[in-house]
């Protein structure tokens, strides 16, 4: 399909200019590279998103950042404006669940929270926010959020899939 | 402590926090119990630290409450809070509970995979027919008549992948497609499940004998298929503003790129209304020119302002068009076909055999794509408001700001800092509003508020009452006037023309200031209530508006159009449209000029305020709206007028464009987008299609067309044209009599029109009681998914006990019963 080859080349472009001494520009024999993480958000889209770090470790094969061009497509293809809901709900989910452990437990809901306020909140505040969310969100009383949780609070959510979209 | 590696590569990975326990069992040959506590102890602290924290929420209270007396039960006075946390499990236990379905979910590849059979098994399942009876024996048990069974090949060695695989095949190619894209896997991986998939297919295809005649249906699907997408993608790849867009959302976020959204989606109707209209009349008329009357007016620059004069004898207007068949030698004479030759002249016949009649053509080009439009506007709205509606009336409201609030598509970095000053100030107030107990206004100041309220809605009510009845008179005293004027300066009388519409769009722009101080009086708490009254507000405005001026034209001018010296009150109409559509857009240009840009040079040289001005949606939405109300009722009396609506969107998108990116910041307060858009398309089908639909209906059934102009002269209705056209197939054809009769009995009577209106309501009935039922099985659902956590909780402390008990039969631990 056109449509997918152009995007594909426009996304090659973008992925060399990150690290041109790196990526070579013939990709046919599909060398093993991969741009470290501190390239990968420098990239506009993502310089100023208080999640990149997370966004760039879900997307990597090995978990630190390291992305090669197939996890690079994967990474935009999943954020596009296109991408599948059930998709795009277990992608967010991995990525606001820091401590990989297949559930949003407080901790993680703290951490999200303060990369969202950019510690605007108060300890306190910061605290009952989390407490109230686990109560509202969390239906079998594990007060961790697992992964049909989750799902759940998100389609209930309307604007969940026109935020969760990168443009590129 | 060193974390096992989770990426999906890691097939046999297992949660972090049970590695090194695992490891540690292995190591030690036989754990001593104090030893294996220990452990268990210092890498459940944090959990416990958890727990704490978990208590102190006042929410908990009646969970506590349940847990405490279930805990009586086993005699467990010290446990208190959620039994799984804190408890002290043994390694097997851990390893049991590492395995559980729910933690591995998206974690390994081999899981995806296994999770993604058993999907594409249920499709399978539910989209197979179940085979016939008669496919099989008499004695065959219905157990193995193979009901719901596939015809797979039951080769038990074979690997997860390959029956992936299989599934993938035996789907339908939309399902495939479909399951593939939701897979949450690498791409690489993805390709080669698709390769493998269709390998397959092309194999079993050329294998198996399909006869000759759905093998050809097979190959115009798949070339159908792939020129549609081809044809997308060259639309996609025209990046009608692409750049433009990114630009907008990464500055202001979703809300206004709503707005530019709406636009596009108002330019592709007015495209296609464009297009119909083109083809089918302004070409054939443009080809086939009619013979003018003398005494054209030459072209003056008004035209482009007042649209008369050069333009009213154009392919623009309703006059221009023939009421006769185009190309058809003049010896026929057709019944109810009038070839109107001015002075009797004879016509120019070219004897074609391409004939096109002019008054059906007309006609059925207008109601099918309004039809059609219909069609398009209510399928958009239904989808619209199906992604916004929820049924379950959850009040899960922090959670989905916390995990679902922040737009990943602004990259601006002051924009970003804003939004996270939005959701930081939306998160407190919604904690004080979940804190907070309500707090009880006393009656005086009920009172007080319910004056206010009262008191800005009569000053919006009268305000707009008073504008109404301005129009009307003033409408009604220039229509005198035109009447009376005779040969005066013509210039000087089409300038005058243009009083009305500016008036008009003088009212559309000061009338919702005056609704704003109105609203900034009354002080709403909520900014969500606040946006509704004004959209309501300014709706109220514009549909009395328009309903004056249709009044105005279709009940004045067209009930009497010799009195004011009007050959063809069609055309007439057709220019005052036009002269609205564009004094419309001159006003926006000069409230975008006045509004945004000169008052941000004001506030930061005069004012000092580092604050530009707000993008005021809502207002600018409804503004579109309105525009193109008047562009719908302009069709039928100017078939070029989407045309000039196309034009004027275009250069608004630009426009609007470059001044929000100069002169605006992103609003402050918190803008639903979704809820927005469903509004927002909602009003664009209700009011505005709909009226001017029946405008367009009323025009078409009841008003006499004028006698000397129009592809509808001589006519005593314009729906008269079908009517002719089915009794001239009657002479022609007597067979189709019945046909006829069927036509005239069910168009003209209403009774057909009152059954269906019935039948329809009754069906919504139907479905909002399937709703209201799906949401009591919602609620069940939730209910049940509490009990099966409680089950969990509870198997897993009996399995705890047991295993306990097996290991050290002696020992008797405290507060473990059998």
């Amino acid at each position: 399909m056109t449509n997918a080859d152009s995007s594909s080349f426009r996304l090659h472009g973008r992925y060399r200019e990150l690290a041109p001494h790196l990526v070579p520009l013939d990709y046919t024999n599909n060398p093993d590279i991969r741009v470290p993480p501190t390239l990968i958000v420098t990239m506009p889209e993502l310089k100023e998103n208080p999640f990149r770090d997370r966004i760039v470790e879900t997307f990597s094969e090995d978990g630190h950042g390291n992305l090669s061009f197939n996890d690079f497509v994967d990474m935009f293809s999943a954020l596009c404006e296109t991408s599948p809901r059930e998709l795009k709900t277990i992608y967010a989910f991995k990525i606001y669940d820091f401590n990989r452990d297949n559930f949003i437990c407080k901790e993680d809901l703290k951490k999200t929270l303060n990369k969202l306020t950019k510690g605007e909140l108060s300890p306190e505040e910061v605290l009952l926010v989390c407490d109230k969310s686990m109560e509202e969100a969390d239906l079998d009383g594990d007060s961790k959020l697992s992964f049909s949780d989750f799902e759940n609070m998100v389609s209930k959510a309307p604007d969940f899939l026109s935020n969760f979209h990168v443009r590129i | 402590m060193e974390a096992g590696l989770e990426s999906p590569v890691d097939e046999d990975g297992v949660h972090d926090s049970f590695s090194q326990l695992i490891a540690e069992q292995s190591q030690n040959g036989g754990p001593s119990d104090a030893f294996q506590l220990q452990q268990l102890q210092r890498h459940l602290d944090e959990e416990d630290r958890d727990n704490v924290a978990h208590l102190s929420s006042p929410g908990r209270d009646l969970r506590e409450r349940r847990l405490r007396q279930r805990d009586v039960q086993w005699e467990d006075d010290e446990r208190q809070g959620d039994p799984l946390l804190g408890e002290r499990w043994s390694s097997a236990t851990m390893r049991i509970l590492s395995s559980m379905p729910s933690r591995t979910i998206g974690r390994s590849r081999g899981a995806i995979i296994s999770q993604y059979y058993n999907r594409t098994m249920q499709l399978r399942r539910r989209r197979q027919s179940r085979p016939a009876i008669r496919d099989f024996s008499h004695s065959a048990r219905p157990s193995i008549r193979g009901y719901g069974m596939e015809a797979d090949s039951t080769d038990a060695e074979v690997s997860k992948r390959e029956r992936l695989v299989n599934n993938l095949q035996n789907l339908s190619v939309s399902d495939r497609v479909r399951m593939l894209r939701a897979m949450p896997l690498n791409v690489a991986e993805k390709s080669e499940l698709r390769r493998l998939a269709l390998q397959k297919e092309k194999s079993t295809i050329s294998g198996s004998q399909i006869p000759c005649c759905s093998q050809l249906k097979y190959y115009i699907i798949i070339g159908a298929r792939q020129s549609w997408y081809s044809w997308l993608s060259f639309l996609h790849s025209l990046q009608l503003g692409q750049v433009a867009l990114k630009r907008v959302s990464g500055r202001f976020g979703s809300g206004v790129l709503s707005y530019f959204l709406f636009l596009k989606t108002l330019l592709f109707f007015n495209l296609f209304l464009f297009l119909v209209t083109g083809v089918f009349l302004v070409l054939p008329q443009a080809v086939h020119p009619p013979v003018l009357p003398a005494g054209r007016a030459s072209f003056s620059g008004l035209e482009l302002l007042t649209g008369a004069g050069y333009f009213s004898d154009t392919v623009m207007y309703y006059g221009y068009y023939c009421n006769y068949t185009l190309g058809r030698s003049c010896m026929e004479a057709d019944g109810g076909q009038n070839v109107s030759l001015p002075n009797g002249t004879r016509l120019d016949c070219v004897s074609e055999n391409l004939t096109y009649n002019m008054p059906l053509a007309y006609f059925f080009t207008i109601g099918v794509s309004f039809f059609i439009t219909c069609i398009i506007l209510v399928y958009s709205m239904s989808k619209s408001f199906g992604q916004s509606f929820r049924i379950d009336k959850s009040h899960s409201i922090l959670a989905m700001k916390v995990l679902s609030s922040w737009d990943f598509k602004v990259i601006k970095k002051t924009s970003v800092k804003l939004m996270s000053e939005n959701i930081c100030t939306q998160l407190k107030e919604l904690l004080a509003e979940v804190n907070h107990k309500h707090v009880k206004n006393t009656r005086c100041q009920k009172l007080w508020r319910l004056m206010v309220h009262g008191l800005a809605w009569a000053i919006c009510i009268a305000s707009t009452t008073a504008c109404v009845l301005a129009i009307y008179y003033f409408s009604g005293h220039m229509h005198q006037k035109q009447s009376s004027r005779s040969t005066i300066d013509p210039l000087l009388n089409e300038a005058s023309l243009l009083a009305l519409p500016v008036v008009v769009s003088l009212i559309n722009l000061l009338l919702p200031g005056l609704f704003n101080l109105a609203a900034w009086m009354e002080d709403y708490d909520s900014p969500s209530v606040r946006t509704y009254v004004s959209i309501g507000r300014n709706l109220m405005l514009k549909v009395s508006v328009l309903g004056v001026l249709c009044y105005h034209w279709l009940g004045r001018v067209a009930a009497d159009p010799k009195m004011i010296g009007l050959e063809c009150w069609e055309s007439f109409v057709g220019q005052e449209l036009y002269r609205f559509l564009l004094m419309e857009f001159i006003f926006t240009l000069l409230d975008t000029l006045f509004g945004e840009f000169l008052w941000r040079l004001f506030s930061e040289k005069v004012l000092k305020r580092r604050r530009k001005p707000v993008f005021d949606i809502a207002k600018n939405v409804l503004e579109l709206i309105y525009g193109q109300t008047l562009a719908w009722l302009g069709v039928l009396f100017t078939p070029l007028l989407p045309a000039v609506q196309l034009f004027k969107l275009l250069l608004l998108f630009y426009i609007k464009m470059s001044s929000v990116m100069m002169n605006c910041q992103s609003p402050r307060k918190p803008y639903r987008v979704s809820q927005m858009t469903t509004v927002f398309i909602t009003l664009l089908c209700f009011p505005s299609f709909l009226g001017a639909s029946v405008c367009v209906t009323y025009t078409m059934w009841s008003l006499t067309p004028s006698s000397s102009c129009g592809p509808f002269r001589e006519l005593k209705t314009m729906f008269q044209a079908g009517k002719r056209w089915v009794e001239a197939l009657e002479k022609d054809n007597p067979n189709l009599s019945v046909l006829a009769r069927a036509h005239s009995y069910l168009v003209e009577n209403p009774f057909f029109l009152f059954v269906g209106a019935g039948i329809f309501l009754i069906v919504i009935y139907f479905h909002s009681q399937v709703v209201d039922g799906q949401r009591k099985i919602i609620g069940l659902l939730q209910e049940q998914i509490q009990n099966e956590g409680e089950d969990k909780k509870f198997l897993i402390t009996r399995l705890q006990s047991i295993h306990e008990q097996k290991r050290t039969p002696g020992r008797r631990l405290t507060s473990q019963d059998c």
